[in-house]
């Protein structure tokens, strides 16, 4: 058993690395209660809400945060035909407000999300771990033993090369969850009562080469380095498929980083997950998923980009393509998800023009 | 898996006697070394006779007995901490677990100490999954599984070939970093065990380790020998190419290789600045092996690892040969190894 922090009288962090330089993405339908426990590490920052669902429903957001929420009728507003791309009914919405941020950086967390507690009772500070993990290099091309070599008390071990030892630039910090895991639904069905307990102290770089499945949760990224990469895909009302927007994206991401040689790391820090979606419903959304995972794996594994390719806009385009050459076979709904891959990235230089894409691409 | 639970005849312990007097040693491991089999070998340089406390099941191979059965020249092969590898290549078990003579068990974060040999055959005993990542580490351990977007296809494994396991206290740093942080010592328990990706090299440190000779024997060369190099780990490399020409085959025959616990407390021996003064040529020979390994592919032929072994020494010998004579040593060390190993093996 494992129980979240609790964070009533912390006093709210009097030195926020980062303040004005990064935005907190939260999509939600019902409310936004959670961060009333955030308040000592979250409220310094600034607040994209995306509202799915709904749009004249009022969300309330607690006092003393400074937010901008967008619902569905300010996402048509805004993007207007593009607008086809950004997922209804489903937390993959989100990233729309990444879309719209202007900040270098990015943290988006579930609304059911709360503080965890390390080993030693103490309340992990998600935000600042994410930070810190962004703000330090990553090691894809060597695996080292000793987990992060950059940590407090950490290093390189014996026999890692030195020329390696700088690192690359890091892109995606993936957090983790103590509590309720992120399973699917035929693993939910059969442990219905496992729970995470386990509090794994260390991040790593996932070496390059290696796809994993990006959890959407509790995650954190560079919006310069790799931020139009990380559309979260055609989910929910009216698509064939769901809860495999954030994968799409982890794929997606994954192939670009190593292609432009920026790093993705994984574990640190946990948040506390508390609520287990039903499986049954979850189950009708996976259902097609699981069977096209199968194929579509092997072709991100397989997924070569080319030369050209240096933004991160350019890599996008021709994963699209790569994505309506090769799996439009397995269903038309790819066929669709590669449009709206185009339409994406053509809506984010819309709303980011060219004078900031200077600085994407290459770390 | 608890202890009770492994079948004991499976495993041979094989632990290389740097030291002479083994009695501080093979106590503090006594609660978990006893009921195995233990295969014991003298460093052929190491004068003294050994010291070994009374009550364990041993076998003692010492540079006599190397002489026999290898030949008198053969037997150079296993100096130093190179003397484990004789240890392998004798066994006739299914796995091996070999830790250095310098280290005792560690104790976990509540305190109770580490089965360390428990721990290695149960990350033996269960698959490996280089293929895919799975973000809550070890899917078959208690409390976890895969998560959410991991191919099921994938979800059965491959067998694990090696266990690295990890060390509090000491850690296997190198001779500059350890020199410059006298000091640091790895206190952060890390409560994983993970699958090494495909392709993803590392490197491996023979001071806490574990394999399924059954499946990879061969593969453990005891091959690439630094000018200079010394009794203590930090004038070493032997481990670590080892270690890379190991994840190689593994990856190439569809094996794995995991990483993290078990822990075991590494003790202080040696001098890092001391072992700096003497020109420290592994740090060049890594360098010319990483693009080596990174750009390698064995042969679709290469089926068993005896043939991937002499595969891999043939790429040594004409890619890394003209670079440094260490290379070419390497290569026939290499050769020379899967000779022994069938000679030795053929015998039943």
């Amino acid at each position: 058993m494992v129980d979240p922090a609790n964070t009533v009288g912390l006093q709210v962090n009097p030195t926020p690395l980062l303040k004005d330089e990064l935005d907190i993405v939260i999509p939600t339908i019902r409310n936004l209660d959670f961060l009333e426990m955030w308040r000592p590490f979250l409220q310094p920052y600034h607040l994209i809400i995306v509202q799915d669902g709904d749009p004249t429903k009022k969300i309330h957001v607690p006092e003393g945060y400074d937010y901008e929420l967008y619902n569905r009728n300010d996402i048509n507003r805004i993007l207007g035909p593009k607008a086809s791309c950004i997922s209804f009914k489903d937390s993959a919405c989100r990233c729309f407000g990444y879309m719209v941020s202007k900040k270098k950086y990015i943290f988006t967390i579930d609304d059911d999300c709360f503080v965890a507690k390390d080993p030693s009772g103490k309340a992990v500070n998600a935000l600042e771990q994410h930070i810190k993990n962004l703000l330090c290099p990553s090691t894809p091309l060597f695996f080292n033993t000793l987990y992060d070599p950059y940590r407090e008390g950490a290093d390189f071990v014996r026999g890692y090369p030195f020329s390696l030892r700088e690192g690359v630039t890091t892109a995606v910090s993936h957090g983790l969850w103590l509590n309720i895991p992120d399973y699917d639904a035929p693993t939910q069905l059969v442990k219905p009562k496992e729970r995470n307990t386990r509090y794994v102290d260390a991040v790593m770089t996932i070496p390059k080469g290696t796809l994993f499945p990006m959890c959407g949760m509790n995650l954190a990224f560079d919006r310069d380095l790799i931020g139009p990469a990380m559309y979260f895909g055609l989910m929910g009302d009216g698509q064939p498929i769901g809860r495999y927007d954030d994968m799409w994206a982890g794929w997606c991401i994954k192939v670009i980083c190593d292609h432009l040689g920026l790093g993705v790391k994984t574990g640190l820090p946990y948040i506390y997950h508390s609520k287990a979606s039903n499986p049954f419903v979850n189950l009708k959304k996976e259902y097609k998923g699981i069977f096209w995972q199968e194929e579509i794996i092997p072709f991100f594994q397989n997924a070569k980009l080319s030369k050209e390719a240096t933004t991160v806009q350019q890599c996008y385009i021709e994963l699209s393509k790569m994505v309506k050459e090769k799996l439009s076979s397995l269903d038309p709904y790819f066929d669709k998800l590669a449009d709206a891959m185009v339409t994406w990235i053509e809506a984010w230089d819309e709303l980011n023009p060219p004078a900031a894409a200077a600085a994407n691409g290459k770390a | 898996m608890s202890s009770a639970e492994i079948n004991k005849n499976e495993v041979d312990i094989v632990i290389g006697a740097l030291n002479a007097d083994l009695t501080q040693f093979l106590n503090c491991w006594r609660p978990f070394f006893s009921g195995f089999h233990l295969i014991i070998v003298k460093d052929p340089e190491l004068k003294e006779e050994l010291n070994i406390p009374e009550g364990f099941d041993v076998d003692v191979y010492s540079k006599a007995d190397m002489e026999k059965i290898v030949g008198a020249s053969n037997a150079t092969m296993f100096s130093g901490y190179s003397c484990r590898y004789f240890g392998y290549l004798v066994s006739k078990k299914k796995y091996i677990v070999s830790i250095d003579d310098d280290c005792v068990p560690a104790k976990d974060p509540k305190g109770v100490l580490v089965d360390a040999v428990s721990q290695h055959v149960t990350n033996l005993e269960n698959p490996a999954t280089p293929l895919f990542f799975n973000t809550l580490y070890d899917p078959y351990c208690e409390g976890a599984d895969f998560v959410r977007g991991y191919p099921f296809s994938l979800r059965s494994g491959v067998p694990c070939a090696a266990s690295c396991g990890l060390w509090l206290n000491l850690a296997d740093l190198d001779a500059p970093t350890q020199a410059l942080k006298t000091e640091q010592r790895n206190t952060s328990y890390v409560d994983a065990v993970m699958t090494v990706p495909l392709k993803a090299m590392l490197p491996i440190s023979g001071i806490n380790i574990a394999f399924n000779r059954e499946l990879v024997g061969p593969a453990l060369v005891p091959a690439l020998r630094i000018a200079g190099e010394g009794k203590v780990r930090w004038e070493t490399l032997e481990d670590v190419w080892c270690g890379m020409c190991l994840k190689h085959i593994s990856d190439h025959l569809g094996y794995g290789v995991k990483t993290g616990l078990p822990y075991v407390w590494r003790n202080e021996r040696g001098d890092a600045v001391e072992s700096l003064r003497k020109k420290w040529e592994g740090m060049k020979l890594m360098e010319k092996s990483v693009p080596f390994f990174e750009s390698l592919k064995l042969p679709e032929t290469a089926v068993t690892v005896e043939d991937c072994v002499v595969e891999l020494a043939k790429a040594v010998k004409e890619q890394l040969g003209s670079d440094d004579p260490a290379f070419t040593q390497a290569a026939d060390a290499m050769v020379k190894w899967v000779q022994l190993w069938n000679s030795v093996n053929s015998s039943g």
